[in-house]
């Protein structure tokens, strides 16, 4: 026992240092690209971070998101950057700027550690252990629908937080379309593998996030890992070259962005004139409003990543040839 | 000291990093990767203070929070990458313009 958690503690530790050398790493390495890599790398280990932390519904968020589409969204702005490279050109070096004077280039760093400081003595001087909310979300697991505890916070107790959640994606994707977009032109077609690639995998992916939006009603998983999935597989038929014909580009694409919040809006007023709340289910139907809600959610939420990733506004029949 | 504390510790460590990253770079793509960076060191903070229950399972509302802040921060960047080839565009420069320079 004493050898596994001093295991455990060298784990940790080894963890936490490698999270900041590769953060640390990410920030200064004067190529661009690689510092993006990096970024990917330290996305992955804080997934791994997470399950440390007895958080697999945000390992898996994490994984799917804060390593792989982040990564991908800044890849591509990267290669939109600086058009004129080729792919396996991308390295661009870009000046690290330093503050003349000494005095100015270790202001920073003073006001940083003071800060640093500061901050671990408040956390230091919380109390050890806390209950927090954990109790309150074991007593009404029971009426919430669902047996896990992450989905039902996010889809019964706050379920106000994620409708204005999906509210903000469908905003980003609004800004990004209203900017006018920036779409990535590539002539040339992509190669074999990732065609064979994209050809298997999409549907891999399709049937992974109908999985984990099932699971999540009582294991890890849910809406976001399962629309963070679905994203992904979007952006790998976009990488592959697949375009959406001009047909499901106009009402359908913008009927099934929100379909998320629609259901989230149309739920909430049904249930205000049923019930005289906003979003309070009853216990006998909660499960499957649950259901209902997540599955429109993930199919908004998939698209609207994938679309951020396109960036352009789809266009309709009069700008295409 | 708990596991608990060690990440939150990191975590604190991860957003001085950023944000001395946020400050000295001037590129707009390293700010935006020192701002997703930072989004992820409060988040472990978050987490890392949410086990703090004693053998008890974590307190699954930050970890709620923690997934929505997650689709949100990805979001944010899809736009602020925008925001920066727009301006590239613009001006030619990934950066945004010193006062100086700009007064003529």
């Amino acid at each position: 026992m004493e050898a596994l958690t001093l295991l455990a503690w060298m784990f940790d530790g080894l963890l936490g240092l490698g999270l900041l050398w590769l953060a640390w790493r990410a920030l200064t390495c004067p190529d661009l690209f690689r510092a993006i890599v990096l970024f990917i790398a330290f996305g992955l280990l804080m997934a791994l971070a997470w399950v440390r932390l007895d958080a697999p519904d945000v390992a898996l968020a994490e994984a799917a998101i804060g390593a792989g589409l982040t990564g991908a969204l800044l890849m591509a702005a990267l290669a939109k950057l600086h058009p004129t490279e080729t792919n396996d050109n991308l390295s661009v070096q870009a000046e690290i700027s330093r503050p003349k004077g000494r005095l100015l280039q270790w202001l920073p760093v003073v006001a940083l550690l003071l800060v640093s400081a500061g901050l671990g003595y408040v956390v230091l001087s919380l109390p050890p252990y806390v209950t927090g909310l954990s109790a309150e979300v074991a007593a009404n697991l029971k009426t919430s629908g669902v047996d896990n505890p992450v989905t039902a916070v996010l889809l019964n107790f706050r379920g106000y937080d994620t409708l204005l959640e999906m509210v903000v994606l469908l905003l980003a994707l609004l800004g990004v379309w209203s900017l006018g977009g920036t779409e990535l032109h590539r002539d040339t077609a992509p190669g074999i593998v990732l065609d064979t690639l994209a050809r298997v995998l999409v549907p891999l992916l399709i049937l992974v996030a109908a999985y984990l939006l099932w699971v999540g009603g009582h294991a890890p998983g849910g809406a976001f890992q399962a629309g963070a999935v679905l994203g992904a597989a979007g952006v790998l038929l976009l990488l592959a070259g697949w375009r959406p014909r001009v047909g499901l580009m106009a009402w359908p694409l913008r009927l099934m962005l929100v379909a998320g919040p629609g259901a989230f809006v149309i739920i909430a007023a049904l249930l205000y004139m049923i019930e005289g709340q906003l979003l309070e289910f009853p216990t006998a139907q909660a499960g499957i409003l649950i259901l209902v809600l997540e599955t429109a959610a993930t199919v908004s939420i998939g698209l609207t990543l994938a679309a951020l990733f396109l960036g352009g506004r789809p266009r309709n029949d009069k700008g295409l040839t | 000291m708990s596991a608990s504390f060690l990440y939150a510790l990191v975590g604190i460590g991860l957003f001085s990093l950023s944000l001395y990253g946020l400050i000295v770079h001037a590129h707009l793509l390293r700010k935006i990767l020192a701002l997703n960076v930072m989004g992820s060191s409060i988040f472990l903070v978050l987490v890392a203070l949410a086990k703090r229950t004693n053998e008890a399972p974590p307190d699954a509302v930050p970890h709620a929070m923690v997934i929505t802040g997650i689709v949100v921060a990805v979001s944010a960047t899809a736009l602020a990458l925008t925001l920066m080839l727009k301006l590239t565009a613009e001006t030619g420069r990934a950066e945004l313009p010193d006062d100086q320079r700009e007064s003529h």
